[in-house]
């Protein structure tokens, strides 16, 4: 398949179920609730090594959000329920409750709920409050800015995380420029976070390594300068390969935001120096939603 | 379908204890069933049907017409349905209540909400003392649902409160808060002596600053957050309460007598 002079491969992302939660992140300005989301969010790109993945879902309007403040939603992802909700607290509780004027709610409802400030509580020492406002529990925890605003639990829903695509150019510029594209184009849609830096990932890795301690290493197909030792998927004009990982709460928010993020980079043509648009799998054996590229494009994915 | 009517049609020298009469105890049955159902006055049994002309045909919609003072528990331990009390209610409206809607266009005597659980009840007059406490012996007063007073109430509104929200557009009498465990209690008006004595936790929201007795402290003038939630929870009830949007609060905590740590916030303009 080709979109306006670029290549699209006949393969497919694989990607993994994952557990997945909302926060609504309010304070005084949109500055100070981006200083709390991004405090939040940091260090939070692979549960390989953080624990959760996660990221800025999108801006809020004074209107949209609980309390009439500014806000942002944050998407989180993890594994497994237990370290989901055990990242929460503690990025609740170093990020949120820390951070001047911010509040947090819930983004979602679900029948799983999981505690939010529910345990944050016991730093209020006694003087803590519970406001039953609505059917929805809040805790009001003394601060020294005033007072820490905090619903108790918020939903955990079942999600998929791992949905990617790969960029693949003839130089590192070219490539990180399609990719930024993609990005912008992406961030559009609700539902889906790429939680790398800026939203790309240089280091795609592969299962396995030579070394016994390693279980994941880098992925040496699709590394330009091993083109003549190993066995790539690179043709010799490719310089630099981006990579756009996708975590979102069902298989068609991931759908749709790889096919708007592909179409992006494939209007801007040849002259962006991209070739090829191909997707990161371990052979279809080890996630089980495949995420094919054309079908995807064809808006038949399912 | 009407609503099913309840007209009194004797003057009441004693109480009635009319809680038999709501919509769960009431669905299926035809008029002449109802007619027959035994309600208890003092010592004595009548029948429905006695004291009341009975029309309509909506048990999921009751009325209570030409009502006074002496028709008690109505709506108790409801859960369902609407309940409209064209007059004054006696004591114990929405006795227990856990669900549904109650509303009471005149006055209504002591102990309405009395172990109220959940659901709306809505009295346009004044109420009586013991506004949604607990009965006799009982450790904790109302656990959840909404409250509505256009009027004035009497002494030890919320006592014992555990959950919920009553709002008083008028006065309060003495102790109004008293030994309140949680929940919030909001009023317009003045209110009387010995507010939030011996209160736990829970929230009284005021627009007036009452004389406070000396173990409530003041913890100065402030913006909170919460207010908004409150304030927008207020929207969906036709009540004064919903023009509120200040959220600065003078603080008193207290009451300390009892290291208690509920607290009195005074609306700021």
């Amino acid at each position: 398949m080709q979109i306006n002079g670029i290549q699209i491969d006949d393969t497919f992302a694989e990607a993994f179920n994952m557990r997945g939660t909302r926060v609504i992140i309010t304070a005084q300005n949109h500055k100070w609730a981006y200083h709390a989301a991004n405090a939040m969010t940091g260090f939070a790109t692979s549960v390989i090594g953080c624990g959760v993945e996660a990221g800025i879902e999108r801006e809020m309007t004074p209107d949209e959000t609980p309390d009439g403040r500014p806000g942002v939603s944050i998407l989180m992802f993890a594994m497994g329920s237990k370290v989901l909700m055990q990242q929460l607290e503690t990025r609740m509780g170093q990020c949120i409750l820390t951070c001047p004027t911010a509040a947090a709610f819930s983004g979602m409802a679900s029948e799983d709920m999981i505690s939010l400030g529910k345990h944050l509580r016991y730093f209020g020492d006694g003087f803590q409050t519970s406001k039953l406002i609505g059917g929805k529990r809040y805790w009001r925890i003394p601060v020294m800015d005033g007072e820490f605003l905090t619903e108790e639990t918020t939903g955990m829903v079942r999600a998929i995380g791992g949905g990617n695509f790969l960029i693949l150019a003839t130089s590192q510029p070219a490539a990180l420029a399609a990719a930024e594209t993609a990005i912008e184009a992406m961030k559009t849609l609700p539902n889906v976070i790429m939680p790398f830096p800026g939203g790309v990932v240089r280091s795609g890795s592969k299962v396995g390594s030579k070394y016994k301690t390693m279980f994941a290493s880098t992925n040496d197909a699709f590394c330009p300068t091993l083109k003549g030792v190993t066995r790539s998927e690179l043709s010799p004009e490719i310089e630099s390969v981006m990579e756009i990982v996708i975590d979102g709460l069902t298989f068609e928010d991931i759908a749709a935001s790889m096919k708007i993020g592909i179409e992006a980079i494939c209007a801007l043509g040849v002259t962006s120096d991209v070739k090829r648009i191909s997707a990161g799998n371990y052979g279809g054996k080890l996630g089980p939603h495949l995420f094919k590229l054309h079908d995807i494009l064809k808006g038949t994915a399912a | 379908m009407s609503a099913l009517t309840f007209t009194l049609k004797v003057p009441l020298q004693q109480s009635v204890n009319c809680s038999v009469l709501t919509p769960d105890n009431l669905a299926g049955k035809t008029i002449a069933e109802i007619a027959a159902i035994k309600l208890i006055k003092g010592k004595n049994q009548l029948l429905a049907g006695d004291i009341f002309d009975i029309s309509g045909t909506d048990t999921q919609q009751l009325c209570f017409k030409n009502t006074t003072a002496k028709l008690d528990y109505i709506g108790a331990n409801m859960n369902s349905g609407s309940i409209t009390v064209e007059e004054d209610a006696g004591a114990y409206l929405g006795f227990g209540l856990k669900n549904g809607e109650i509303h009471c266009k005149g006055n209504a005597a002591a102990f309405a909400a009395c172990n109220m659980r959940d659901g709306l009840l809505k009295i346009n007059g004044n109420a009586g003392d013991f506004l949604g406490a607990g009965s006799e012996g009982l450790r904790k007063g109302m656990l959840g649902g909404t409250v509505i007073v256009k009027g004035n109430v009497g002494d030890r509104a919320g006592d014992q409160m555990r959950r919920g929200l009553i709002l008083i557009e008028g006065n309060t009498g003495d102790y109004c808060g008293s030994r309140m465990v949680a929940g919030t209690i909001g009023v317009l008006g003045e209110l009387g002596a010995y507010t939030g004595f011996n209160m736990h936790r829970g929230t009284l929201l005021l627009k007036k600053q009452p004389q406070l007795h000396a173990t409530i402290q003041d913890c100065g003038i402030h913006t909170l957050p919460f207010l908004s939630l409150l304030f927008k929870s207020f929207a969906q009830y036709e009540t004064q309460f919903s023009k509120l949007d200040s959220m600065r609060v003078q603080r008193f905590v207290g009451d300390l007598a009892y290291s208690g740590n509920g607290e009195i916030l005074v609306l700021k303009t």
